[in-house]
């Protein structure tokens, strides 16, 4: 059987809204059978997402949706490219309905529309679930959500009884590639080098441009053509599960080796077993092979059976978080905005735990004690931003935090400028694994 | 013996999964593989990162693609969600990983060690 080729159109939720549509040129000039993915779900977008949910009953998916979609929507139908995303986040329901309302509002015919739910743990019933699993650190009062990682074959389903684009939530990354390369080549549950070698072609394609030369730049070492208009990948997979990754046609970027190898190990811990949903995959003995332009070739991908068990995120309200940071420049800035420092040491260590950065100096390699800066003897820099990072259970403590840093301005050292504060609401993450027969996927058409 | 910085050898990306971070290094070249090997062991990446305080490094070869994976257990202060670092989820760490220097028997292309 022929390859399905499946392009990616975000890596993320906030991923750039230009960068699916000449993935969907490049499908339809090619020609052959296709599909588009869209990843919008990082560990904690979810729930984000479920806090908004709370405040908006209607919210709750990807906020970008119509945007994501609006540009390629149409051409998708017409060309017959299934659309896969789990823009559905905390609201699968609500993501199909604006898709509907959007198709209606673009004048296209109406799309049939699946949506794969089951992923939700946040109900009693599901909380009572998970708190088995966690144990007794699990905490009533602050928990927000949870949601079990689903697998591929409910996508591959839907689109086998002709969905043209599938919503859902929380599935595992490689589902959204792996589902639509299932329906495509007809692979069973237990085809484990097939199932594994796709789920590493949508691990490459999970992350957008991280495999097609962004996220890879270093000026002098790897050089990227066009990075400003960095294509999105595409991946051919044959049906033996192997896979070749290029990008979408008249844009920037690289596909090579050294990119593929790069996003092959991204997030990866042991090679010989990357846990999915559906399949353990094993990559310590596959091949990266350059085979022509911008086009590498992912093989030799092993598979063993899937495990007993999902894993299950589960987020708890965890206070909050503020930062703020003044700059000092010119002569004896150093000493200046470590003197500031010392002053909200002084004023607020007590009261809250907090980081100090000197951005300039020394700011991100050392950890939240500070013992790296502590040990950083005092320069001569010209140019030092202060920066205090705090936590609370407390909002109240958090605003302390930022309105003693803004009266740096007037009761802190000489010439400190542009203060900027922030503040936001932290969610504290635990996991757990799930026996999987106790999780329920569901597949339904709106 | 010289020493040259794993920066003129090899690539690296970090990704991040709760506390836990995981550093690709990857040769440019088939032959500066082994050197890898036999220099970048878990123990010297565990020394090199002591600030940020991994409770255990561990190390998975990959010959065939000229990689090793390192992972880092609880290295991010609590991780994307917890961590009060700028750069919660230490994205940046892979380039730190690449100015740490080793005995090189060849000549560097760029700078000779004092």
């Amino acid at each position: 059987m022929s390859s399905i080729a499946i392009g990616c159109g975000a890596g993320f939720s906030g991923d750039r809204l230009d960068a699916a549509l000449p993935v969907v040129r490049t499908l339809i000039a090619r020609g052959g059978p296709g599909a588009l993915m869209f990843e919008n779900l990082a560990e904690r977008t979810l729930a984000h997402q479920q806090l908004a949910r709370r405040n908006r009953p209607e919210s709750g998916y990807e906020p970008l949706l119509e945007g994501e979609l609006t540009p390629v929507l149409g051409l998708c139908m017409e060309h017959g490219i299934p659309i896969v995303g789990n823009f559905g986040a905390a609201n699968p329901q609500g993501a199909a309905q604006a898709i509907l309302a959007l198709a209606r509002a673009l004048g296209l015919p109406r799309p049939r529309i699946a949506i794969v739910s089951g992923d939700d743990l946040s109900s009693p019933m599901g909380r009572d679930l998970v708190r088995e699993h966690i144990g007794h650190t699990f905490d009533d009062e602050h928990f927000v959500c949870a949601n079990a990682y689903l697998g591929a074959f409910e996508i591959a389903q839907a689109l086998r009884q002709g969905a043209q684009v599938v919503v859902t939530g929380r599935v595992a990354d490689p589902a959204l590639t792996l589902g639509p390369a299932i329906a495509h080549h007809g692979w069973g549950p237990t085809d484990w080098d097939a199932l594994a070698g796709a789920t590493m072609a949508g691990h490459l394609l999970e992350c957008g441009a991280q495999v097609t030369g962004g996220y890879f730049a270093d000026p002098g070492r790897k050089e990227v053509p066009g990075l400003d208009n960095v294509g999105f990948p595409i991946a051919d997979i044959e049906a033996d599960g192997g896979c070749t990754i290029s990008k979408a046609d008249h844009t920037g970027g690289l596909v090579d080796c050294r990119t593929v190898k790069e996003q092959l190990l991204y997030e990866v811990h042991d090679p010989s077993r990357y846990i999915t949903p559906d399949v353990v995959a094993d990559i310590t003995r596959c091949r990266v092979d350059q085979v022509g332009p911008d086009r590498v070739r992912l093989s030799g991908v092993r598979g063993h059976p899937r495990t007993a068990t999902l894993k299950v995120l589960a987020y708890f309200d965890g206070g909050w978080l503020g930062e703020a940071e003044i700059s000092y420049a010119g002569a004896h800035a150093e000493a200046r905005a470590r003197l500031a420092m010392d002053v909200m040491r002084k004023r607020l260590g007590h009261q809250l735990p907090l980081r100090f950065d000197l951005v300039g100096c020394m700011s991100i390699l050392g950890d939240d004690r500070g013992r790296l800066l502590q040990a950083l003897p005092a320069g001569q820099a010209q140019d030092v931003r202060l920066r205090v990072a705090g936590r609370h259970v407390s909002q109240e403590m958090v605003d302390l935090l930022i309105r003693e840093v803004t009266a740096l301005w007037t009761g802190g050292p000489a010439g400190g400028g542009g203060v900027r504060v922030a503040k936001r609401q932290r969610l504290s993450q635990m996991d757990c694994l799930v026996p999987r027969e106790q999780i329920v996927a569901r597949l339904e058409f709106l | 013996m010289h020493l040259i910085a794993l920066h003129d050898i090899a690539h690296a990306r970090t990704g991040d999964k709760g506390n836990h971070a995981n550093i690709s290094l990857i040769a440019y070249r088939a032959e500066d593989y082994p050197l890898l090997e036999q220099e970048v062991t878990a123990e010297k990446v565990a020394e090199w990162f002591s600030a940020r305080q991994p409770t255990s490094v561990r190390r998975y070869l990959l010959p065939g693609l000229w990689a090793m994976n390192f992972v880092l257990d609880n290295v991010l202060d609590g991780g994307v969600n917890d961590s009060l670092n700028l750069d919660m989820h230490g994205k940046s760490l892979s380039f730190h990983l690449l100015a740490m220097r080793v005995p090189s028997p060849r000549q560097s292309p760029t700078e000779d060690s004092p």
